[in-house]
């Protein structure tokens, strides 16, 4: 095939740019862990409310760290609000006792499906102390948009 | 108007009907975007109207625009009747029984269940049998424009496909490889539920076979337009197409990486492990090559064209080419925005970062740049070309068809970049209200949810001078001699000799192969877990 000088300069400068690209995700994997949440645990839907997995809903703190368990249902997360510690990794464990939600915590980049039938598993920490509106973002029936939650993020006392 | 005109054009007219359904659905949405207090917004209202245009605008529009285009370019570039007439007249009636289904289904408020239709929100079965028989008649068509093709070949032994047959021939392939995952998730998974045969649905499973459909989808739409880009446009800028090979080659790298790419729309998920979500990430990067490679061939042909109109110096070659012509202008625009959405698109599809704009506005600012422009404006250009040759009627309203593109372009601007915005601060997609109580947060939202507005209504009244045209056309037009339909010619003559590139069943074994790799061994580890399906829920 003969190609233009023009259009084969070209062809190497997208070949060039794609590289660039996947070299950025491949440095962002490899790098700083900076993964989609994947985790793959299975639940009987049906059973959320009494599987020990996520009888103790809320946040605890222990020697093994900060972990946050919370259900989705329409149209609300329980529990509704959150206190966590600042600067410090929280573990995030999710799961739905209905349809398909999401779990979206505004102004950050904790996002993830919230699948029954499935555990939702991601860690990540909070820099700037405050108030975070949490939001459902995938449609989940008629009151979808009212479907929210609140994280409060705390300075650690001394 | 022959026979073969006749079945070109009646899809071409359930198209342009679907679409401009969907718009008056997009219309109130758009003011539902602005908080306006009107008498007759209500959530249910909201989400059927979601439901109604995300069903029509992406499926039924394109689907039947796409099938028209197919028989028009199997009857005027192969020059040949359309070889299993009755086929493919079972496959229109098909078609739009299952749209006229699924429409009764959403607009009784039985199916408020978005286009996406994951479960297990669950739908009246009628919603899932019409969406079934849309997609079969899709294989009619197939089958169809497949024998027409074979008829050629056997008096055409040895030569390539003309280009705009030979891009239809890649839809087709495309098309067949996807629907396979729709077609398992609704007659497999979701009619037996839906009408009560089985209890339970994985929902991960279903968006595994959803989105293994869900993107060679947006091939399946972009590659007619591309055939436009192609095929038409060049010769609309009075220029010649700038390489013939290298849209050969931009038709078959599609046909080989439209589909091994699915879990890119399922980053977010659980219960699909990361690794093979990296995977589909780099074939997805691969997509990306066509479509710059088309974005020069495509812009060149266009220099070429303002060069043949006497221009000289290194830019003026935009300002000779015919603006005012709405073909040229509306493909020539749709151009520049999917440009915009392309770069949207690589960060979609960047893995991690995904998860900063997933499910936000950004994403419906991003599918109206891509579908909703690329697409849809090359589309409706298209029908201004089209339907006036097809139906020996002149095109009615020249001005409203004149400025009807730069309403789109500037509408799409607006929505565009407010949406994209919006979900960067975090808002979600798919939502009727976007106050949160008065959350701080979410206040921060709203100035930009006026301009989306704004922009919704100023692509609200270019669909409106679209329709106008277009009905205005099909009632009024003044009648003309029937007109051939001219295609573009390249710049250097056509090897007359087939290459490796016109070997479809070696480029199609390929496709395969790469599906397998994707796909085969997550699926099969997928049924091996222990897995708990749900129930159906209605959304209310
Ligand atoms: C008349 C111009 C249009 C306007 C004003 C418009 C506006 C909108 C709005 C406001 C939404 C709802 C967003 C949400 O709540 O998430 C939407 C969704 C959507 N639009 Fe459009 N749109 C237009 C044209 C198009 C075109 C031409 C296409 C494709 C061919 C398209 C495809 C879609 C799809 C697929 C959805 C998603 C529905 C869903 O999330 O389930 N739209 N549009
Ligand atoms: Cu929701
Ligand atoms: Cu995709």
């Amino acid at each position: 095939m003969n190609v233009p000088l023009y259009e084969k300069l070209w062809m190497w400068a997208s070949g060039v740019l794609i590289v660039a690209f996947l070299t950025t995700v491949a440095i962002g994997v490899a790098s700083s862990a900076l993964q989609p949440p994947s985790h793959v645990e299975t639940i009987d839907p049906a059973k959320v409310w009494t599987d020990p997995r996520f009888t103790a809903r809320g946040v605890t703190v222990d020697s093994a760290g900060v972990t946050v368990v919370a259900v989705a249902i329409m149209f609300a997360f329980n529990p509704a609000e959150l206190r966590v510690p600042a600067h410090r990794p929280i573990k995030f464990r999710l799961t739905s006792a209905d349809v398909t939600h999401g779990f979206q915590i505004v102004g950050t980049n904790a996002n993830t499906m919230v699948v029954p039938g499935y555990v939702s598993e991601f860690t990540t920490s909070f820099d700037r102390p405050g108030e975070y509106l949490i939001v459902c973002n995938e449609y989940c029936g008629l009151s979808h948009h009212v479907m929210s939650g609140k994280l409060i993020v705390e300075e650690a006392r001394p | 108007m022959t026979p073969l005109d006749r079945l070109s054009l009646a899809h071409l007219w359930v198209s342009i009907l679907a679409f401009g359904a969907a718009a008056a659905m997009a219309f109130m949405q758009a003011l539902s975007r602005a908080n306006l207090d009107l008498p007759w917004r209500s959530a249910k209202m909201y989400y059927l109207s979601v439901t109604a245009h995300g069903v029509l605008m992406a499926l039924v529009f394109t689907t039947f625009f796409i099938m028209g285009f197919g028989y028009v370019v199997a009857t005027r570039v192969l020059g040949r009747p359309v070889a299993a007439p009755r086929l493919a007249w079972t496959a229109f009636w098909t078609a739009l029984a299952g749209t006229l289904g699924a429409a009764a289904a959403i607009l009784s408020g039985r199916a408020t269940v978005l286009y996406t239709f994951y479960p297990p929100l669950r739908a009246h079965p009628a919603f899932y049998i019409g969406a079934a028989l849309l997609i079969v008649g899709s294989w009619l068509w197939a089958i169809a424009l497949l024998a027409t093709y074979r008829a050629w070949r056997r008096d055409h032994a040895g030569e390539p496909a003309p280009l705009a047959m030979h891009g239809m021939l890649a839809t087709v392939i495309v098309w067949l490889l996807a629907t396979v995952g729709v077609a398992a998730e609704v007659v497999l998974l979701l009619i037996p539920w839906s009408l009560g045969w089985t209890r339970t649905v994985d929902p991960i499973l279903a968006r595994m076979l959803f989105w293994y459909f869900g993107h060679p989808l947006v091939y399946f739409w972009l590659l007619p337009a591309y055939v436009i880009w192609y095929t038409v446009l060049p010769r609309a800028a009075g220029g010649k197409l700038f390489s013939d090979p290298l849209a050969r080659l931009v038709f078959i790298l599609f046909i080989v990486l439209s589909t091994p790419v699915g879990f890119h729309h399922q980053f977010m998920d659980p219960g699909v492990p990361a690794g093979w979500k990296l995977l589909h990430t780099f074939l997805t990067f691969g997509i990306l090559f066509p479509s710059l490679v088309t974005a020069f061939t495509v812009t060149a042909s266009l220099e070429v064209a303002g060069r043949m109109r006497g221009a000289t110096g290194l830019l003026d070659w935009l300002g000779k080419l015919p603006w005012g012509d709405p073909l040229f202008s509306s493909v020539a625009l749709s151009m520049i925005l999917f440009a915009v959405g392309g770069f949207g698109g690589a960060i979609n599809a960047s893995f991690g970062m995904n998860a900063v704009v997933h499910n936000t506005a950004w994403i419906q600012g991003h599918f109206h740049l891509t579908v909703g422009s690329a697409v849809a404006l090359t589309f409706m250009g298209a029908c201004y070309w089209l339907v006036p040759r097809l139906s020996g009627r002149d095109l009615e309203l020249k001005l409203l068809a004149k400025v009807q593109p730069y309403f789109w372009f500037l509408g799409m601007l607006c929505f565009s970049i407010a949406n994209h915005l919006t979900g960067l601060m975090g808002m979600p997609r798919r939502i009727y209200d976007a106050s949160y109580g008065g959350s701080a947060a979410a206040s921060q939202w709203f100035g930009l949810t006026g301009l989306s507005a704004v922009g919704g209504l100023l692509l609200f009244t270019s669909a409106g001078f679209f329709m106008l045209v277009m009905i205005g056309t099909g009632l009024a037009g003044p009648k003309r001699e029937p007109e051939a339909i001219e295609w573009a010619e390249p710049l250097q003559p056509v090897d007359p000799k087939p290459s490796l590139l016109d070997r479809f069943g070696l480029w199609t074994a390929l496709a395969i192969l790469l599906i397998a790799i994707a796909y085969a061994y997550p699926l099969w580890a997928h049924l091996q877990m222990p897995r708990f399906g749900s129930p159906g829920y209605s959304p209310f």
